[in-house]
């Protein structure tokens, strides 16, 4: 795997402030990264060292070859990004910013244009950016972000504004450039979304980087329990079924649904017995722990409570 | 540099769609005009001196309102687009950061000069049409006034951008901006004059007077404008100060253009060391 980025530990401090503390990890080529973390975990400033706007307090960042924060920006032009609430000056129309960033990144000015087609703003193009929606807005700053088929993209929150289905359409693009061997990092609080595309996934809290790999690995690393939904009929209000484990923590939900909590090890053991024969199954889900649980038992860890 | 010109161009265009080119030439044209015509009044309409009339109304006008117009474009520079979020995703793009500021100055000083030589070129083009003779070295003075005049908005332009790189919002650049103009433009000259009237030529040499006025562009400027010239300097009653100066034109003009670099030295220095 080639590192595109890599970040040493980094720390970052406003004042008193820690931003971030001591942050290591890297970025391989053609890889898909969601960063995850609440407000304030230290997402934005990840992204802001990457780019050169701030300069990290102790540690080293690398990114395609350059240290962004030495002014060198030769690495800079094959780096997209888009900001967390872009702007773009009101005045121009959304094809004069596009050739005005595309100037800036020595691109050719006609492919960049393609891509405000690409995002669907072909019939805004010539309107002045004053007169854009939030979305409107959010789809150019992907156009801008996309110019001359860039190595490394950084995209802060990229989905907020984004209707269903340019959102599928966004998620494509960005899949198309990580086959290309695009770097991809991406924050965002839609986890339920990134879970089926991003290929790994860093969990940050109070700039602090607590889980690091891909769904599977961090699955595996929380062994949170897969929860088992049984529909079975003829159970009384507060019966359990005889034949369950009595080991296996399980509760009932309303009508005649059990749920189980089944540990990693114990779940093919416990399907074994609800689906052996004369337990008036009638239904069965299995969850495996999404996201957003995973997300939520880390920040539990982190903060050190239960 | 090619990213200079293209945040340059970017900027101009900018200030045409927000109607700043537009305004500022409108009232620079207004003014001259209004001045040119309301000036002549003194020598006639066969007066032969009708453009250095001209010249001593609109260089003590240029002072007011091209340093006004040159803040009000410029205070906003960087700290606005650091609020709007606009610097974010500029400074994301391979352009350094003294490029972003030289590019704006470029297109800010483009605009100016297009209003003031576009607004002044009118007063003068007026003159002409009504029958006024304009000999040479009156419309070398003229000419001199209005390049003069952009040089003056140049330095006025680079320190409303150091304000803009030091402070943390709008509403303190535009605040600062106003004292610095009023400072620069009303106060330090009648605090110069009671000094030297409460002084009665005791304390304060000539070099020193030279070295005060040095110390403010507006009077450098004014000196520029009101003593360069032999034919000029016949009007300009106001400048009987000045008279006793032995200010050479190049010392003015350097001086002038040290006001310019000085101020965006020390805006680019401090822009570079802001975070976002």
């Amino acid at each position: 795997m080639n590192a595109t980025v890599r970040i040493a530990n980094v720390t970052k401090r406003y004042g008193h402030l820690k931003a971030l503390t001591d942050v290591s990890f890297d970025l391989g080529e053609g890889e898909m990264v969601a960063l995850i973390g609440h407000n304030g975990a230290g997402k934005t400033t990840l992204m802001k060292l990457m780019l050169g706007l701030i300069r990290p307090t102790g540690g080293s960042i690398e990114v395609l070859g350059d240290n962004p924060a030495a002014g060198e920006f030769v690495g800079r032009r094959q780096l997209g990004y888009l900001p967390e609430n872009v702007s773009f000056d009101a005045a121009l129309t959304g094809c004069e910013t596009q050739t005005f960033y595309a100037r800036l990144k020595r691109e050719p000015v006609a492919k960049a244009l393609e891509l405000i087609d690409a995002v669907g703003l072909g019939a805004a193009a010539t309107r002045r950016v004053s007169t854009y929606s939030k979305g409107m807005r959010q789809r150019l700053g992907l156009a801008q972000a996309l110019i001359g088929r860039p190595r490394v993209l950084l995209l802060d929150e990229p989905t907020t504004g984004l209707d269903p289905e340019l959102r599928q359409t966004f998620y494509e693009v960005i899949q198309r450039l990580a086959a290309g061997g695009t770097t991809v990092l991406l924050s965002s609080h839609a986890l339920t979304e990134l879970e089926e595309r991003a290929g790994r996934v860093i969990i940050m809290n109070r700039g602090i980087k607590v889980a690091d790999g891909s769904i599977e690995r961090l699955r595996n690393i929380a062994r949170l329990p897969t929860r088992i939904r049984l529909k079975v009929a003829g159970l009384a209000p507060d019966e359990v079924p005889s034949w369950l484990p009595a080991s296996a923590p399980c509760r009932r939900l309303n009508g005649h649904i059990v749920e189980i909590d089944a540990a990693p090890e114990r779940k093919i053991e416990l399907l074994r017995c609800a689906t052996a024969a004369g337990t008036a199954l009638e239904d069965l889900d299995v969850m495996a722990p999404n996201l957003d649980e995973l997300y939520a038992h880390f920040l539990r860890q982190a903060e050190g409570t239960p | 540099m090619n990213a200079v010109l293209t945040v340059a161009r970017k900027e101009i265009r900018q200030a045409v769609r927000n109607r700043w080119v537009l305004a500022s030439t409108l009232l620079l044209a207004a003014l001259a005009l209004s001045l040119t015509f309301l000036g002549s009044a003194p020598t006639g309409t066969v007066g032969v001196r009708a453009l250095d009339v001209v010249i001593v109304s609109l260089s003590s006008l240029t002072i007011f309102l091209i340093p006004l117009i040159a803040l009000l474009i410029s205070h906003d520079a960087i700290v606005g687009d650091m609020e709007r979020g606009t610097m974010l995703l500029l400074l994301s793009y391979p352009v350094a950061r003294w490029q972003v500021l030289l590019g704006k100055f470029l297109g800010h000083l483009a605009v100016l000069a297009f209003a003031t030589c576009l607004g002044y070129g009118l007063a003068a083009a007026a003159l002409v049409a009504t029958g006024s003779r304009i000999d040479h070295d009156s419309f070398a003075a003229f000419v001199a006034m209005i390049g003069s005049s952009v040089l003056l908005g140049a330095v006025f332009v680079a320190i409303g951008y150091l304000v803009s790189a030091l402070v943390r919002d709008r509403g303190t650049a535009a605040g600062i901006s106003i004292g610095l103009w009023l400072l620069l433009v009303l106060i330090y000259d009648i605090a110069l004059l009671g000094m030297l009237a409460l002084d009665q030529g005791r304390n304060i040499s000539a070099t020193a007077l030279n070295a005060m006025l040095l110390f403010n562009p507006t009077d450098v400027y004014r000196l520029f404008n009101l003593t360069g010239f032999a034919n000029v300097s016949a009007f300009a009653g106001v400048a009987g100060l000045a008279q006793s100066t032995s200010l050479s034109v190049q010392v003015l003009l350097l001086a002038l253009t040290l006001w310019t670099l000085v101020p965006l030295g020390f805006a680019a220095l401090a822009f570079s060391r802001r975070e976002l």
